[in-house]
């Protein structure tokens, strides 16, 4: 304690700098959760609608992809701005965890989607056509082939998502979300505390490569095969 | 019973219809290997998918045992397309699941629930084509051949009555490529399976195909019994095959016969004549002489066959001639 003193003597509490990581992880868990639970769809529905594919909807695709790219193009520190009323009506607060989910999913939801467009792409046409011919019917294929086939792609893309909310809930710190970045910001910049600035840094280059290193092994084992 | 009536296939490619089937009608019975034969870009991969509608014809109608196919609705075609097995060029195995799955997929996707009766049937098409001890690997962990014959027995799962193979062994090497036409043989034997294959090679007609049609830029040239195809080749395209088939007779075709003394001749035997002693015999009857410039003994299917071409003199070569067609062997004069 004595070291951590001398070496950090502005962090008076670090009960805070806890209670800090746990909200950076409940925002990540719960936006990532609900980020794949739209993006995966919408990414299917992307996949399926896209010109020369299973069920080709050009103004569906087209529409769809208008939108990923709208959400997709605006800074996150904006879209949170911007999308303050529709948080506030979605979840009664804009500020603390529950205010910074929404944004954070609506954020990352579109950028999944077109990940998980991307892989399923790479599954092989000859396994689609294959199933096909075996009388599948298009749900069949989605549930038993594509999603099966792409899951390696599904998963680093899941992992590439989760780092990039890593980054989105430090933004959100800047507008009263809470976690690490909202410490960083307040302790570190606000007040010229450096040393916060530094142990949260450290915090979170630590949990993307946490990330990156489950990720990776998740891949790596779907992809042995 | 396979009909295509009035069938032909176009693609839309930039406005413009680019045809890729000309108008045609074709019977293809049942029990029998029938071989589509034909160049790349012949039209022939587009053909074998009409029989299951993965392509649909821009006109004409499709018939399998007196359904028309192309009247049905997405749901029925489904139900009728379980009926029909395809295998690959590049078997078009799921990578993510092991070969016991693959092969039970069919089953899945027909409603099939019950465990006991999944691995059971799994168990049997494994046996079938000899993977048994392969059923816990994944499709990466296995060579070329032995993918394939997990395709075999995915596309047996739904014990259908036609087979489809689309390339089947041109991604195999030639040793790999004779087991698992042995296996075709089999299946169709002891299965009595329709079996429609398409392939460029005319070897693997000569192997194990009964009839062939010949495709050239969308048009059948030539059909038949595959040892008339093979043996009295008319058309410029079937010729060009049967004589990748036989290097040695392709060779001797450009031989300076004319340099030779005498009729060239060549002889064609079928079944048992080619092991009757007729030329021989004759030569020895009419006193004629002759000269062997190639020849070829080999098997098509089932039926041994042999081809000669002879340099042949004498007075009375058009009486030898005429024994020799009673004998049963069918000759073409090929100079004079």
């Amino acid at each position: 304690m004595n070291l951590l003193q001398t070496l950090f003597p502005n962090i008076d509490d670090w009960g805070e700098l806890g209670r800090a990581c746990i909200d950076t992880l409940l925002m990540l868990g719960g936006s990532l959760l609900l980020t794949v639970l739209i993006g995966l769809p919408l990414g299917v529905l992307l996949y399926l609608t896209g010109n020369g594919q299973l069920r080709p909807m050009p103004k569906l695709y087209a529409i769809t992809s208008l939108l990923v790219n709208i959400l997709r193009s605006v800074p996150f520190i904006i879209l949170m701005i911007v999308l303050m009323p529709v948080t506030y009506f979605l979840v009664g607060t804009k500020l603390g965890i529950r205010g910074a989910i929404p944004p954070l999913v609506i954020g990352a939801a579109p950028f999944f989607a077109r990940l998980v467009e991307t892989a399923l792409r790479e599954v092989q046409q000859g396994v689609i056509e294959a199933s096909q011919a075996m009388g599948a019917s298009l749900w069949q294929i989605v549930r038993h082939v594509l999603l099966p086939e792409a899951r390696g792609g599904i998963f680093a893309g899941i992992t590439v998502t989760a780092i990039a909310l890593v980054g989105y809930t430090a933004m959100g710190g800047a507008i009263g979300s809470g976690g690490l970045g909202d410490l960083a910001y307040r302790y570190g910049y606000l007040s010229y505390k450096s040393d916060y600035m530094l142990v949260t840094v450290a915090l979170l280059i630590v949990l993307v490569q946490l990330l990156q290193m489950i990720g990776d092994r998740i891949v790596t084992r779907y992809k042995q095969r | 019973m396979i009909r295509f009536v009035d069938v032909h296939k176009s693609y839309r490619v930039d406005g413009q219809d680019i045809p890729a089937l000309q108008p045609f009608n074709l019977d293809i019975a049942d029990g029998e290997v029938f071989g589509i034969i034909g160049l790349s870009g012949a039209g022939k991969s587009t053909l074998i998918r009409l029989i299951n509608l993965l392509e649909r014809p821009s006109g004409g109608s499709i018939f399998i045992n007196d359904i028309e196919m192309t009247a049905l609705a997405e749901p029925a075609l489904r139900a009728q397309r379980r009926k029909i097995g395809m295998i690959f060029q590049h078997f078009n195995l799921l990578a993510s699941q092991t070969v016991a799955d693959n092969v039970a997929f069919p089953l899945r996707l027909a409603g099939e629930r019950d465990a006991d009766a999944l691995r059971q049937r799994v168990d049997e098409l494994l046996a079938r084509v000899g993977l048994t001890a392969h059923a816990d690997k994944y499709p990466s962990q296995l060579s070329g051949g032995q993918k394939q014959r997990v395709g075999i027995a995915r596309a047996l799962a739904n014990r259908p009555s036609i087979l489809l193979c689309d390339e089947a062994t041109s991604a195999l090497d030639p040793q790999t490529t004779a087991s698992v036409l042995e296996l075709l043989a089999e299946i169709n034997r002891e299965l009595k399976l329709t079996i429609v294959l398409i392939t460029h090679e005319m070897d693997v007609v000569r192997r194990v195909c009964d009839r062939v049609a010949v495709l050239d830029a969308g048009v059948i040239v030539e059909r038949g019994a595959v040892a008339d195809v093979f043996l009295h080749p008319k058309h410029a395209t079937t010729r060009r095959f049967v004589n990748e088939a036989l290097p040695e007779e392709a060779a001797s075709e450009l031989a300076p016969f004319t340099q030779v003394p005498g009729r060239i001749l060549r002889l064609s035997f079928r079944g048992d004549t080619t092991l009757t002693p007729a030329l021989g015999r004759v030569a020895r009857e009419t006193g004629i002489d002759f000269n062997i410039l190639a020849g070829r003994i080999d098997r098509i299917k089932d039926l041994p066959y042999g081809q000669l071409t002879l340099a042949m003199q004498g007075e009375h070569v058009d009486a030898a001639l005429t024994a020799l067609r009673e004998a049963g062997i069918e000759i073409e004069e090929l100079h004079r």
